[in-house]
């Protein structure tokens, strides 16, 4: 840690690269999840065949994505959106399984009510399936971060990836030193990331405890 | 499909299948290595906690491991032991003990409760109920938590090229430092196409450990009945 004392400054603002490299996958991934998800309700076929191709892509590994994503779509190989677009592929592979299993979850009566109200099929599932399926939702969000901010480091040895920058410089300079500050602000930004989104999970359903405790 | 993209990508290189196959070869050593030594570790412990129904300490400690990074851990290494093949070893290792262990010790204690109370009635002893009841209930999860180490270590072990090691990584490192593309395609296919093939035969493993009552209705049920 006497690396991270002596040099703050460029500590600061890998870290900040790496929170924008994790975060920012994980909404585009939930983003484009959400309505893909609610698509597919209802359609078994394109639902089994969804999950299926879903399973193929997180079989590919996050190296492989990053190096083959620019000669697809002929960005430069040092452009961070190639690590932005791969990890939103993840994001998006294991959020529409979470966004499908969690609206299963809501019951039946629910929808018909809602159904029964006048909501139209899209305000009905904003306003009334997406809360209720919120504690389903939300740890699978928390998985897809932590992942996030992890598989952001191994971009390092294609030259982006926020933290991981320092394990590639302190391997190349022999300094275990920054190294380990590199580890140690990873595991911490995984673990405050991790705990922020808990929390705002625990805030949006306060309903949920309030009912568990009164049964 | 995976096999003609990699065998036109080397056409491309002009690498012989040779080379690419001590490279795979050696890939899956690596993989094979790191993930026996999770399943011996991580079996038995997992088997612990969920039988016993202590130590769940372990399993929060397993899954605070997940946040660790390979890369990191393996340079680290490299600098504080050697060069060598330890260091990616002990970071591969890591990476596969938590999925085995939590799904080991969630099988073992979620086993249908009848089953392990009607097990203990009929006068066998921990042991036996460990191993004729709970073991073979819990097979299907721990297949899958073997199914996820794989394919994250099968991944990882890319970077193991990072430190100077042979592996599937030497394509994409090599190709990337003389910025010869078609080698970095190849390697990211030959990765890709291995897991995917590891994949899919654990995928058989896991529905030949299925419980065989699963089986035998599905066998048994007519096509196009009623689901449940």
């Amino acid at each position: 840690m006497i690396w991270l004392l002596e040099n703050p400054d460029p500590f600061w603002p890998l870290l900040a690269e790496h929170t924008v490299l994790s975060v920012l996958p994980t909404l585009l991934g939930l983003l484009f999840a959400l309505p893909v998800g609610a698509a597919l309700r209802g359609r078994p076929r394109a639902r089994a065949l969804a999950v299926l191709i879903a399973g193929i892509l997180f079989t590919i590994p996050s190296l492989a994505l990053f190096v083959v994503i620019p000669g697809i779509l002929g960005t430069q190989i040092l452009d961070p959106l190639n690590v932005v677009l791969a990890l939103t592929l993840y994001a998006l592979a294991l959020l529409v399984r979470a966004v499908l299993d969690s609206l299963d979850g809501v019951p039946v009566a629910v929808r018909s009510a809602a159904q029964a109200m006048g909501y139209a099929p899209a305000r009905r599932i904003a306003a009334v399936e997406l809360p209720i399926a919120l504690p389903v939702l939300i740890p699978a969000l928390r998985v897809v971060l932590v992942t996030n901010v992890s598989l952001v480091s191994v971009g390092a040895v294609i030259g982006i990836g926020g933290l991981g920058r320092l394990f590639t410089a302190g391997y190349q300079r022999s300094y275990p030193d920054q190294i380990l500050a590199g580890i140690i602000g990873t595991v911490v930004l995984a673990l405050v990331l991790d705990r922020l989104l808990a929390l705002v999970g625990r805030s949006l359903t306060r309903w949920d405890r309030a009912g568990r405790t009164a049964a | 499909m995976t096999a003609s993209a990699a065998t036109a990508a080397a056409a491309g290189t002009g690498l012989d299948t040779a080379l690419i196959l001590t490279r795979v070869g050696e890939h899956l050593a690596y993989s094979g290595l790191a993930v026996g030594i999770a399943v011996l570790l991580a079996v038995p412990a997992g088997l612990l906690i969920g039988h016993a129904g202590r130590g769940a300490w372990m399993i929060a400690g397993a899954n605070a491991l997940r946040a660790l990074p390979s890369l990191g851990l393996m340079t680290l290494l490299v600098l504080l032991l050697g060069a060598g093949l330890i260091p990616p070893t002990i970071a591969l290792v890591l990476l596969a003990i938590p999925p085995v262990l939590s799904h080991t010790a969630a099988g073992i204690a979620t086993a249908d409760r009848a089953a392990v109370d009607a097990a203990y009635a009929m006068g066998m002893t921990g042991r036996q109920v460990l191993l004729q009841v709970r073991i073979p209930v819990a097979l299907p999860l721990m297949v899958a938590g073997l199914r996820s180490a794989v394919l994250q270590v099968v991944a990882t072990a890319t970077i193991a090229a990072f430190v100077n090691l042979g592996g599937i990584g030497r394509f994409i490192f090599d190709g990337l430092a003389v910025r010869d593309y078609d080698r970095v395609v190849l390697g990211a296919v030959l990765v890709a196409g291995l897991a995917l093939v590891l994949d899919g035969l654990l995928a058989l493993v896991a529905r030949a450990t299925a419980p065989g009552r699963v089986r035998g209705l599905r066998a048994r049920s007519p096509q196009g009945s009623a689901r449940p």
